[in-house]
């Protein structure tokens, strides 16, 4: 049985703002069907005594002091970015109206 | 239509709010940039707060004591062991297209804060009080109005993204009908007052150092709740109260109207006090929240979760009470001072060396008149606690009538300067010369020698017609305690 649905992968599109075709969906959700049958394999393992992480690190409170660092040079913070305008990164439409 | 009374006459609110606060570290959230509030356009950024790849973040320390310190002031529960999670969106406001957040772990829960209006004492229940990073601030351009939608590109200054924000959660607040409004508004004020006191934040609404979301619903009379609106952009104490109203009656119309309420996000517009319709909001689910890997748990230790409750300072309520008793007021005098917005600009003009009585006649006098008059905060009308008490000063060296100190306030208020100044600049002071006054009282008795003769006589009301014809050629800037003093002495036999 299919673990991810044609909807839900719609859904997701939608979110992640990605354009995709009705044939595109068809195409993602069998791939990320496959992807999502083998990594519930990993549900087959006995974990009853095995407390959950988050983290592959067994650390707490990892923490700084409150001291001010080198910032990155305007010029070069903006360097990667694709279409700076007014020292600020320039991005494209965000929301249509009535979205 | 329906007016407010006429929906609460039918309907039960129920409110609840979502503050952020900008906390006041000297660094963000996660990296080591600096926080300076109005710096050039990204200049204050790195690549952990760029989201660059490689780059990892790092908590700040004083940002989790600070937060820790707000739950305990709001008599929450600290998580021994909590997570950051990742809050996923597409908006560009965030480089990551992640936000680090608190999800179902938040670093404290379930507190309250009491809140008094008009000597009634309302318990607002804190649901929880997280720590996230804040994110960049967009320019829309293109649209007419400067918001998102229509805006054909946007343009962003990330230094404010990765600032520690803690976002405080109220549990909905029932059975408040009517009040619901100044509930709302006191529950700001307090919180913000305990933030002050706390010394973690400057909370500046009107630099968005604290930002308010106001949710409401409104059901028929013991019914089950409806469905709520969330209110955002609601910028100053008096619009919170403001929204909460305005809301209220929208959605009392489109009920008895026979129509839904629809989930969603409105803006609040300062200049109408009305809210319009925003986006429909995202679910929890949609911003698939996840434990955040790149940082290890948090687990305050509690020995140093005793010792910060320990050294809380004495918190508003407590500080207004001890205020209330040193200044000898009653319990409705303190509630006046506090509704006005007042009791920290009269603390500090009494610091400054008048008298409470003084502080708070000036204070709620002309000042509140004034503020109330123009639509802004009592601590926003430009004039400080320090001249108010320097006026204070010049009326009790006799340098000022009252009446004079009211036109010199007059020109501090105008952004004239300090009282001196306008006095100086204004050539505004009292006539104490005794020569010149005893000349102007001579020149009187002359100019009305029958009411001279009544007072002679011993009808020492009449003397009221020479103080007057002294106080005119003096121009008002004569003590009229001494005018009256002057003549009755001239008189007497």
């Amino acid at each position: 049985m299919a673990t991810i649905s044609r909807e839900e992968v719609a859904h997701l599109a939608r979110l992640s703002r990605l354009a995709v075709t009705d044939e595109e969906i068809d195409m993602f959700a069998g791939q990320l069907d496959t992807i999502l049958q083998a990594v519930a394999r990993v549900g087959e393992v006995d974990v009853e005594d095995v407390p959950a992480t988050s983290h592959n690190v067994d650390l707490v409170n990892v923490l700084r002091d409150d001291v001010i660092d080198a910032c990155l040079d305007r010029d070069l913070a903006l360097a990667g970015a694709p279409d700076p305008f007014s020292n600020r990164f320039r991005v494209p439409q965000i929301l249509a109206e009535g979205e | 239509m329906l007016s407010f009374d006429d929906v609460v006459a039918r309907y039960e609110p129920v409110i609840g709010l979502e503050t952020h606060v900008e906390l006041g570290t000297q660094t963000k959230m996660f990296c080591g940039c600096p926080t300076v509030f109005g710096a050039e356009p990204n200049t204050q950024v790195c690549p952990v707060c760029l989201g660059l790849p490689g780059s990892l973040p790092v908590t700040n320390k004083a940002a989790i004591e600070a937060t820790v310190r707000i739950g305990l002031a709001l008599n929450c529960s600290i998580a021994s062991w909590c997570r950051f999670a990742r809050k996923n969106y597409f908006y560009p406001d965030m480089p990551k297209n992640f936000q680090i957040s608190q999800y179902d772990e938040p670093l404290c829960s379930d507190g309250y804060l009491d809140v008094e209006v008009d000597g009634e004492l309302f318990r607002i229940g804190i649901e929880r009080v997280h720590l996230e990073e804040d994110t960049g601030k967009s320019l829309h351009v293109g649209g007419a109005t400067g918001r998102i939608h229509g805006a054909t590109e946007s343009l962003v200054d990330f230094n404010r993204a990765g600032i520690p924000l803690v976002e405080i959660v109220t549990k909905p607040v029932p059975g408040i009908g009517a009040r619901a409004p100044e509930v709302a508004k006191a529950y700001v004020a307090e919180l913000r007052d305990v933030i002050r006191t706390l010394g973690v934040s400057d909370v500046k609404m009107e630099q968005g150092s604290m930002r308010c979301d106001v949710n409401t619903s409104l059901n028929k009379l013991g019914e089950t709740w409806g469905t709520r609106t969330e209110t955002k952009n609601v910028n100053s104490l008096r619009s919170v109260e403001r929204s909460v109203r305005s809301e209220m009656i929208r959605q009392g119309n489109i009920l008895e109207n026979g129509g839904h309420i629809i989930q969603e996000t409105r803006h609040f517009h300062e200049d109408t006090g009305e809210s319009t319709s925003g986006r429909s909001k995202e679910t929890a689910t949609d911003y698939r929240y996840f434990p955040e890997p790149d940082l290890v748990p948090l687990a305050p230790d509690a020995t140093w979760v005793k010792e910060l409750k320990a050294a809380l300072p004495e918190l508003p309520r407590v500080h207004r009470a001890r205020l209330t008793a040193e200044w000898g007021l009653s319990a409705l005098d303190m509630q006046s001072i506090l509704n006005a917005g007042a009791v920290e600009l009269i603390e500090q003009t009494v610091a400054q060396g008048a008298s409470p009585e003084a502080a708070r006649k000036w204070w709620l006098g002309e000042l509140s008149r004034h503020a109330n008059e123009r639509g802004i905060e009592l601590g926003d009308s430009g004039v400080t606690p320090s001249q108010v008490a320097q006026l204070q000063k010049l009326v009790d060296e006799g340098k000022l009538t009252d009446k004079l100190a009211r036109q010199v306030l007059e020109g501090v208020l105008a952004g004239e300067g300090d009282p001196a100044e306008v006095m100086a600049a204004r050539g505004i002071e009292v006539v104490s010369d005794t020569g010149a006054l005893t000349v102007a009282v001579d020149e009187a008795i002359a100019a009305n020698p029958d009411i001279a003769e009544k007072i002679r006589g011993g009808n020492q009301a009449a003397a009221g017609v020479l103080i007057g014809a002294v106080m005119k050629t003096t121009r008002g800037q004569a003590d009229a305690k001494t005018v009256r003093e002057l003549v009755l002495s001239r008189l007497s036999n």
